[in-house]
């Protein structure tokens, strides 16, 4: 067999859809329906223009931030928000870590497994305002709220990825354990730990990020905080003190962020 | 000493893995457990410490019926038999002495194991064990820093950190080098007869399991096709356990492996003896 007898051409085979015909009404569906959707938003354009005044004052404010008017009001909310993503990460690590124990698969009995799994999934299922709405309801207004939000928010997040990780462990290392005669609390302990543990430091430092982000936005529903300020800052109209307020989070946000990828790059 | 009987694993896929297996080891005896892959070698030493639960059958070890224990006397009895593993199997993260101390977990409360504070005797034991397998330097390294070969050797350290009445070993060469693997082979058997210790090796390797046991049991489909000593694999057996191959080339490669690292070593003598 020479050379000229192999075809010449090749073509990728259609991967998700066979048929060329529903492919393309796939497609024209699609475009259709965003159509009609766009069509369906009401837009009023006299509030558009109020906003975009309103929006230019915002950034008049933004770019002359006054951090000294209310700077009693912002270091109390500051200190509240940090006090608060602090002490919230660090009780909701280790909550979640005998939770993220008992939600793996390759550790945990069954029914363990299923009711670690249920706290989990009800942590993850509830967006941290509704839950601050609801502790704030339960407890009034001010840090307490949002500290128990918080906590509850990180029990399901890094429960969760915790018992992904621990479920993704190399059994061999663990199988060795237990061929020594190992009880299950030194299982965990010499085979399950070292090989979590840079990961679980990374989660809880990408947790106390969030957290801290999170705190903001759940003092707008009350739950104390840098946040609540800011929705009083707005709320009065001082875009500048709003301003301040932003820049100030972002400061923190990137520090934070900046940092915790550098540790997380050590612990490995 | 170890005695096996109608050993049965019925996996719950339905695989049969092991039918009837009987065999003994007296103390001292090196047994080396050769078969194809997917015989049941693995399945079969894992049945003796009950990493997998046998379905059938029974498993004494110096009388006492492995397969009836349960759980904390089953502790009780795995801390007696070592085992060294395939790909080393130590925990990466954890220091070479953590790993070989590791052995004593069965020995120690949980909080002794958790804050590293080990008997003296323990920690005296670990240091001479790592002196014998030649890595007393590598103590405070992390395990994933070694060579394959000084992992494996951490590996048999931490098995016998156990003082452990029956070595359990799982193609303990399956992921070194030729050289390397003979020193491994070489150090496991010393060990055994210096303590007396009864051992069973799985390995794949014919030429080194013929090389360094006393005895071969050969495995087929999870049943026992030979048992016997090491000059008894003649050609007609190995295909029994293996199928047809060729079996005369490949012991020729092998040898000629075996001479060409003595003849290193007899040049790498002549060196030293000409420094």
């Amino acid at each position: 067999m020479t050379a000229a007898d192999y075809p010449t051409r090749w073509k990728r085979p259609p991967q998700l859809i066979k048929s060329r015909f529903w492919s393309y009404a796939l497609a024209i569906g699609a475009i259709v329906y965003l159509v009609l959707a766009v069509g369906t938003v009401e837009v009023n354009w006299q509030r558009v223009m109020i906003g975009m005044e309103r929006g230019q004052r915002f950034v008049a404010g933004f770019l002359q931030p006054d951090f000294t008017t209310r700077w009693r009001d912002i270091s109390q909310g500051l200190i509240e928000s940090l006090t608060m993503t602090l002490t919230s990460t660090v009780v909701g690590v280790l909550i979640s870590i005998p939770i993220g124990i008992g939600a793996a698969r390759n550790l945990a009995p069954a029914w363990v497994y299923a009711i670690c799994r249920g706290i989990i999934a009800v942590s993850r299922a509830l967006q941290e305002i509704i839950v601050a709405i609801f502790f704030v309801a339960l407890f009034g207004f001010g840090a307490f709220a949002g500290f128990l939000t918080l906590t509850f928010a990180t029990i399901g997040f890094i429960g969760k990825l915790l018992a992904e990780d621990i479920e993704d462990i190399d059994e061999s290392q663990a199988e060795a354990i237990r061929a020594t005669g190992a009880s299950w609390l030194q299982l965990v302990n010499y085979a399950v730990q070292p090989q979590v543990m840079p990961r679980l430091i990374g989660l809880s430092l990408y947790r106390l990020d969030i957290n801290f982000r999170e705190s903001a936005v759940i003092g707008i529903v009350g739950a104390g905080g840098i946040g609540g300020t800011l929705n009083t800052a707005l709320n009065r109209y001082e875009y500048d003190s709003a301003g301040a307020i932003l820049i100030i989070i972002i400061a923190i946000v990137m520090l934070s962020e900046y940092s915790s990828s550098h540790l997380r790059r050590w612990v490995q | 000493m170890l005695s096996v009987e109608n050993l049965t694993k019925v996996y719950r896929t339905g695989d049969k893995a092991l039918t009837d297996v009987s065999f003994t080891v007296p103390r001292g005896q090196v047994v080396g457990l050769i078969g194809p892959s997917g015989a049941g070698k693995s399945t079969l030493i894992r049945c003796v410490n009950r990493l997998v639960e046998p379905s059938a059958g029974s498993v004494r070890l110096n009388d006492l019926d492995i397969t009836r224990l349960r759980s904390g006397d089953l502790r009780r009895a795995r801390r007696r038999i070592g085992m060294i593993f395939q790909e080393y199997a130590l925990v990466e993260r954890l220091t070479v002495m953590e790993n070989v101390l590791s052995g004593r977990l069965g020995y120690v409360p949980f909080w002794r194991s958790f804050t590293r504070r080990f008997p003296p005797a323990d920690i005296a034991k670990a240091f001479r064990l790592l002196d014998r397998v030649g890595l007393s330097a590598h103590a405070d390294k992390r395990a994933d820093a070694l060579s394959g070969g000084q992992r494996q050797r951490v590996g048999i350290a931490r098995a016998l950190e156990q003082d452990p009445d029956l070595l359990l070993v799982d193609e303990p060469t399956a992921s070194l080098d030729p050289k390397t693997s003979r020193q491994i082979m070489r150090l496991i058997v010393e060990i055994c007869r210096e303590s007396g210790l009864p051992a069973i090796i799985n390995i794949h390797d014919v030429v080194l399991a013929q090389q360094f046991a006393d005895r071969i049991i050969g495995l087929q489909a999870g049943r026992v096709v030979f048992d016997g000593p090491p000059a008894g694999l003649t050609e007609e057996v190995l295909t029994r356990i293996y199928g047809e191959e060729d079996w005369t080339a490949m012991r020729q490669a092998a040898a000629e492996d075996e001479a060409a690292e003595a003849e290193q070593r007899d040049e790498a003598k002549k060196m030293m003896r000409a420094l």
